[in-house]
């Protein structure tokens, strides 16, 4: 119990004095997730529109499949990324294994599903006099698009962030494609991990701790939309 | 040439026709009203009309160019018009954000911008709400922010859709008076539907009838008042007495219709045996205690069957051989004594029945 009691303590100064091995290992944990989830953003934003904005065959069916990978496996993506990215594979010529772009990468490939399906419902839950509204006042499809994402801002947001959480707490993907390696490609959870595994209790609680308080205010950031 | 000009436009909604055969020509600077009852199609033939919709049959030409498919010029010709929807969202920003919203979307650049949203703030009545969030407004004010909307464009053509429906009276007295001041400058062609009929007949210079999909009727509001096509639009303009009958005499223009025994003469151009309906406004028939040697050719003989308030008159059942609606002020209601049961005369003049044709 001390053993743990002195961990925690030994975790929370090694926050409060800034320790730069932690203080790099988080930083590159919410640079790769912030890039991985604007990426996200910028293809399911336009791409939710398209969606739900036209009607065709098999739009139940996909809306259907986009939700059921809401839970993809991180593990499976990352299965998935390595074979493509490995030396054997069919992209394997870019080399860009064990880097923080093939990480960017695979978590675009984890959280499109859920800011595409969060948004698409999302704007579902949007008047749909106010598409017509707005195309009845001379707006193109874009600008109609626009506006209605404007309505839907607060949920969309949350769609969003959503996804950044996804990002961020994920291990299994960083682990596998990213490799942990230090100052390089080892991030908040993957730190964990191998610190736990390793008895380096100290250095995992206080990314733990980070991690923890991360999630405390994206929750909070959230919560606060939700209740506009 | 007209403005818009329709050909046997037509649209189904899940295979069910909700219009029918609809050809229409709008002229520029026009005001013209659909009425009908609610599910006869007049929104479906505005949002055609609009352009928010594509006809399943039929072609739409808009100042001379058929735009029934063509996207770019739909766009283009949408942009010449604005549509206020029955029950007008607002988007979730400022009431001036909400009417700027229009001349934004056609790249309308400052100050002119500002110029004509406060114009149109102004115009609707809504400058002091200019600030305030359009979500937290009352119905008729969003309403008259829909307007505003619509008006900031300077739209070349103005539809509206029951803008005063669901409203109480002081607020559908305001957006009249704004719809009013529009059609006096005249630069504004207008096309309203509306299931109010005297709405219709003070804003419109011309009314359609819709029924059931179809444009049963057009003419001046006095021509589709005091002269309906047929029954159901005489029903829907407020003809209160539809007898059935049969022509069973003429002479000249003068004719005698047998209402179940009862004749009655009227002006008509149908021969002999036609089956017809007789149409009476309630209006046109008077009350009396004694027979008075009138000019009237119809006086009835019959007893008070029923009589209820409408507002400021009174409308009266009265039996005589069959059932005949008359209205009165409250005023005369109370000279005459009128009571259930009690003994009067109904009289109206040949000139006041309307014939046409019975089709069974």
């Amino acid at each position: 119990m001390t053993e743990l009691w002195d961990g925690l303590v030994t975790a929370l100064k090694l926050i409060i004095s800034f320790d730069p091995e932690v203080m790099a290992i988080a930083g590159r944990s919410l640079a790769i997730s912030a890039t991985s989830s604007t990426l996200a953003a910028l293809i399911c934003l336009p791409l939710a529109t398209v969606i739900h904005f036209n009607k065709f065959r098999g739009k139940r069916t996909l809306i259907n499949i986009i939700q059921t990978m809401f839970s993809l496996p991180t593990v499976a993506v990352g299965l998935f990324v390595f074979v493509l990215f490995s030396s054997a594979g069919p992209i394997g010529g870019l080399d860009i294994l064990f880097t923080p772009a093939v990480m960017v990468i695979g978590q675009v490939v984890l959280i499109s599903p859920i800011m595409l399906g969060l948004t698409i419902s999302a704007l579902s839950g949007v008047d749909k006099t106010i598409a017509d509204t707005a195309v009845s006042l001379g707006a193109s499809r874009f600008q109609m698009a626009a506006v209605t994402i404007r309505e839907a801002r607060f949920a969309v947001l949350a769609a969003l962030i959503m996804g950044f959480g996804r990002a961020i707490s994920e291990v299994g993907l960083s682990l596998m494609v990213g490799g942990n390696i230090q100052g390089f490609t080892r991030t908040i959870t993957t730190a964990i991990s191998l610190e736990t595994s390793k008895g380096d209790l100290e250095l995992a609680l206080a990314l733990g701790i980070i991690l923890i308080v991360i999630a405390l205010i994206i929750n909070i950031v959230l919560n606060r939309i939700q209740q506009r | 040439m007209a403005l818009i000009e329709t050909l046997n436009i037509g649209q189904k909604y899940g295979g069910q026709d909700v219009l029918k055969d609809v050809s229409l020509n709008i002229e520029a600077g026009e005001v013209f009203a659909l009425i009908g009852p609610t599910g006869a199609g007049k929104t479906t033939l505005l949002r055609l009309l609009d352009l928010l919709e594509t006809p399943a049959a039929g072609s739409i030409r808009f100042d001379g160019r058929d735009v029934t498919a063509n996207k770019s010029l739909r766009l283009k010709a949408r942009r010449r018009m604005a549509f206020v929807l029955q029950k007008p969202v607002v988007f979730n920003m400022s009431v001036y954000d909400n009417v700027a919203c229009g001349l934004k979307w056609r790249k309308e650049k400052e100050p002119a911008l500002r110029q004509r949203v406060n114009q149109a703030l102004e115009l609707a009545g809504m400058a002091q709400y200019a600030k305030r969030n359009a979500r937290t407004l009352s119905g008729g004010e969003t309403q008259r922010v829909a307007i505003a909307r619509a008006l900031a464009i300077a739209p070349e053509v103005l539809f509206l859709d029951e803008p005063t429906a669901n409203l109480d009276p002081v607020s559908t007295a305001k957006i009249e008076e704004v719809l009013a001041h529009i059609i006096a400058e005249g630069k504004t062609t207008v096309v309203m539907a509306t299931h109010n009929m005297s709405q219709g007949q003070r804003l419109a210079g011309r009314i359609g009838v819709m029924m059931n999909g179809c444009l049963l009727q057009m003419g001046s509001p006095g021509d589709i008042f005091s002269t309906p096509g047929n029954k159901e639009v005489a029903e829907f303009v407020g003809v209160d007495n539809i007898l059935s009958g049969v022509i069973v005499n003429r002479d000249e223009e003068l004719v005698t219709i047998d209402v179940n025994g009862a004749l009655i003469q009227a002006i008509s151009d149908y021969p002999i045996g036609a089956e017809v309906h007789a149409l009476i406004r309630p209006e046109d028939v008077t009350l009396a205690l004694h027979k008075d040697a009138s000019s009237a050719r119809n006086t009835f003989e019959g007893s008070i069957a029923k009589t209820f308030p409408i507002g400021a008159l009174v409308r009266v059942e009265v039996a005589c051989g069959f059932p005949l609606f008359a209205v009165v002020t409250k005023r005369s209601a109370e000279d005459l004594d009128l009571a259930v049961d009690k003994k009067i005369y109904a009289t109206f003049k040949a000139t006041a029945v309307h014939i046409i044709k019975r089709w069974n």
